[in-house]
């Protein structure tokens, strides 16, 4: 039971990378690569200030601040710098290794007898992993309202558009490239933020932690899109929070099968790659189904 | 002598390779002129387009709006008096977007975008209704469907809509119905036409159908090789044939 409960607290805490890359990867219809950099950069910025005796919460704020200025510079690369975004979402990705361990002084930081977001007190009397349930859904919450609520404003509004169709965005006066840069800052703070949080809920920060995390945060979009199919926008963003626990609990059956923790990456990888042909496969499998029946087809 | 809205000065773009795209072109748009320009492929039109909307900067020359130089302006600023309906039914609607949502965010062209809602109320959808219901293409009754899934007449009429909703100084129809099959492209001129009218729009249109081009506006402009050749108005336009505009498409 109470590895259920870790996996259904692990997709709650890792849903929000996948709400953050959400922002960019499905609204302004590209694959940031500087989530890799940006999340070991928010979970060492924090860890690193709990250490030196910061207040917890002071320190996971200020994975924010230092993930907006990750994507910043991704931004101004891209719509100034005329740098192609995969590539400049790799060059901050990279550079960001060596921010990483500057900020750390090593490859890894424990927060053993550290005070933490999760030393709350309420959360200390919950049963094992019942903290990062309860307190992963108070920020997951807080986050979608925010999105919610932004996504409804009319610079929200000009944030889908940019994405949805840039040369009508300018030609109503929006000004794209910063909508572009805002998306990227916004998303970034978040993924940052999401690596603070779970660094202090593994209890350490590590220097390669950001491996891979674009796969898991893309898992959790796609196969919230799979499960559920036609959504609005607003219900989207919680069918990805719903998409990362499924993907946890696909991840634990799968280790129950007998594979190690050595595999999680190529399984992600599986899993994410048969998420994304589901569509392709059913529609092979309505054509199949027109052929046996012989008649004539619809759509 | 009313001003011009737009004025165009010894106009000139040349690209890199030397070749002069816009030849010293001098052209006065006057409030309410529907002017139609007509040209053969290479002879200019979507570059004056595109000088007029400042997506392409000037060699040499210069643009005024209301007797101000606007040649420096980016074209981001200037779609505070400029609207644009754009060939590609794709270009002029965001997909993803309901037809409300892209009509509420027309309505903001040129100004500020802040966090203010967006405030889709149930007034703005009645208005919306009455405002698609004016296009004749059953559009008011998909305000809730996002524009990707609406035809392509459907999609050019929202265009249309879109660019003319807060009236602007200047409304450029490149081709607008060129990617239309001829029924429904006769259905949004005649409604582009009744619009122009009734709401005294200033405008400029592209156009390959000479039919359309002698039928619609008060003045017709017809470019060769970055010059303007032919610039008629009122009854000299109704007097020409299709025969007299053959004349000057001459390569």
């Amino acid at each position: 039971m109470s590895i259920i409960v870790s996996s259904i607290s692990q997709g709650i805490l890792w849903a929000i990378l996948g709400v953050a890359l959400y922002l960019t990867f499905r609204i302004l219809n590209f694959a940031d690569m500087t989530v890799e950099g940006s999340f070991p950069l928010g979970a060492s910025t924090a860890v690193a200030m709990i250490a030196d005796g910061v207040n917890p919460f002071l320190a996971t704020a200020a994975s924010l601040v230092v993930g907006a200025a990750a994507g910043l510079i991704t931004g101004l690369l891209y719509t100034k710098g005329k740098i192609p975004i995969l590539l400049a979402g790799i060059l901050v990705m990279t550079a960001c290794l060596s921010i990483n361990l500057r900020i750390m002084g090593s490859a890894n930081i424990s927060l053993l007898d550290q005070k933490t977001i999760f030393s709350l007190s309420f959360l200390n009397d919950l049963p094992k992993y019942f903290d990062g349930v309860v307190l992963g859904l108070i920020v997951i919450a807080i986050i979608l309202s925010f999105l919610i609520w932004f996504l409804q404003t009319e610079l929200g509004q000009a944030f889908i558009a940019t994405g949805d169709n840039k040369v009508m965005a300018a030609a109503f006066g929006i000004k794209t490239d910063r909508m572009t840069i805002m998306g990227l800052m916004v998303s970034n703070a978040l993924i940052a933020f999401g690596g603070a949080v779970i660094a202090q809920n593994n209890g350490f920060a590590d220097i390669n932690m950001g491996i891979g995390i674009i796969v898991i945060a893309l898992a959790s979009i796609i196969i919230g899109e799979v499960a559920f199919g036609d959504l609005s926008l607003n219900q989207r963003l919680v069918a990805v929070v719903i998409g990362s626990i499924i993907y946890r609990l696909v991840l634990l059956a799968v280790l129950q099968l007998g594979f190690s923790t050595n595999d999680l990456n190529l399984i992600s990888s599986i899993i994410l790659a048969l998420a994304m042909m589901v569509p392709q496969a059913r529609k092979f499998l309505k054509l199949e189904k027109v052929l046996h029946m012989g008649g004539k087809a619809n759509d | 002598m009313t001003n011009p809205v737009i004025s165009l000065k010894d106009a000139t773009v040349t690209v890199p390779n030397g070749t002069t795209i816009l030849n010293k072109m001098n052209l006065d748009i006057y409030p309410e002129d529907f002017i139609t320009v007509l040209g053969t492929n290479g002879a200019g039109k979507s570059t004056l387009f595109n000088v007029i909307s400042g997506d392409l900067p000037l060699t040499s020359g210069s643009v005024f709006h209301d007797g101000e130089d606007i040649t420096p302006v980016p074209a981001v600023k200037r779609t505070s008096f400029l609207a644009r309906v754009f060939q590609d039914p794709k270009l002029g609607t965001a997909p993803r977007m309901t037809v409300a949502e892209n009509l509420l965010l027309a309505e903001k062209r040129g100004t500020r975008r802040t966090l203010k809602n967006r405030k889709l109320t149930s007034e703005k959808l009645e208005h919306y209704y009455e405002l698609t219901k004016t296009m004749g293409n059953n559009l008011e009754d998909r305000l809730q469907t996002a524009t990707g899934s609406l035809s392509g007449g459907q999609r050019q009429a929202l265009s249309f809509l879109m660019a003319t909703q807060v009236k602007p100084g200047l409304l450029l129809l490149d081709e607008h119905t060129a990617a239309l099959d001829p029924k429904t492209s006769d259905q949004l001129m005649a409604a582009t036409n009744h619009q122009v009218k009734d709401n005294h729009l200033t405008s400029l249109m592209i156009t390959h159908n000479l039919k359309d081009a002698l039928q619609y506006g008060n003045r017709l402009i017809v470019l060769n090789a970055g010059q303007i050749v032919l610039d008629v108005k009122d009854e000299e336009k109704a007097a020409l044939t299709e025969a007299d505009l053959l004349k000057y498409f001459v390569h």
